[in-house]
């Protein structure tokens, strides 16, 4: 378990960094996906489908 | 004998990685793919700051260790990946190659990244320096520029068949840069430590500090596979999308 030191911080910005940008990251593909999703449902919605799915 | 019976068969390789297929399975993994990714994360924080030892020379510092290490696995892990896909879109063709190819190159380098960051976080209470242009680092900081690069080259083109060739052989050729990180530690003399893990006489490190580091770098490689997963999907109904907005397009008003 840690224990205070005077290296903690740099522990904890290391944690907090890495979190922040992983769940940055995570965020970031879940935008993308969905707004992707939603594009092409607008895009169906006009009546706009693929040949194959016609 | 008719043509289509003498046409060679597809493999399960093909017909799993045929976008159609790949859209149809990879949607019921992702759940449980998930929730496997984080109860990893929440396992493996629990033993990196709670339930493991202090280092003998390094003391606490040791704990970014397991934030660090999957960090920067993955980044040489991704770009593996990447040219497995480049040699997939140059040498077989394959459909969803050049998709796996630009979904991993973000992904790559953000974990390049994160390595660097948290190397250099690592770096400051056990050597005294952020920053050091030594040979571990300054390869893996080309890594991340090699990374950013191939990203630029996918806007550069609206076309992605040709985008996707060309990024391929940057790709291939980039790929040099990924056994000079590996043995930089043993052609120069470096700040940074030899390798510890993949030795020849095995792990250099206790089991109490190995366990949370596996733990982690499984977790993190899973995190890895989920948003492969997710973005080659977003990357196949983006061109879909493309299509029907061309096809929308050329309608007669």
């Amino acid at each position: 378990m840690i224990t205070g030191s005077a290296e903690t911080v740099f522990i904890v910005w290391a944690y907090a960094g890495v979190g922040l940008v992983t769940l940055a990251l995570i965020g970031a593909v879940w935008l993308a996906a969905r707004r992707v999703r939603r594009r092409l449902a607008a895009l169906e919605a006009q009546g706009i489908r693929r040949r194959s799915a016609a | 004998m008719t043509i289509d019976s003498a046409a060679p068969k597809p493999n399960w390789f093909s017909r799993l990685a045929h976008p159609g297929n790949f859209m149809g399975w990879s949607r019921p993994v992702l759940w449980p793919l998930g929730i496997a990714t984080a109860l990893l994360f929440g396992l493996g924080l629990w033993f990196a700051l709670f339930n493991s030892p202090a280092d003998y020379q390094m003391g606490e510092t040791v704990r970014i260790m397991y934030v660090h290490v999957p960090n920067a696995w993955l980044s040489q892990f991704v770009y593996g990946a990447m040219f497995v896909a480049a040699l997939g879109t140059l040498v077989w063709r394959h459909p969803l190659a050049d998709v796996a190819q630009k979904a991993a190159a973000p992904l790559g380098a953000t974990f390049t990244a994160l390595a660097l960051f948290s190397g250099a976080l690592w770096g400051r209470p056990t050597w005294g320096t952020f920053w050091e242009w030594d040979g571990r680092m300054t390869s893996t900081l080309v890594l991340l520029f090699i990374y950013l690069g191939i990203i630029a080259l996918w806007r550069a083109f609206d076309d992605p068949l040709r985008a996707g060739r060309i990024v391929a052989v940057v790709t291939l050729v980039g790929a040099l840069d990924i056994p000079v990180i590996k043995l930089s530690v043993d052609w120069w003399n470096t700040l940074h430590q030899p390798e510890s893990i993949l030795t020849a006489s095995g792990p250099k490190m206790p089991g109490s500090i190995l366990t949370p580091l596996f733990v982690m770098m499984a977790a993190f490689t899973l995190l890895f596979l989920l948003l492969q997963l997710v973005s080659m999907r977003t990357e196949i109904l983006k061109r879909r999308a493309e299509t029907l907005s061309r096809q929308a397009a050329a309608r007669p008003a």
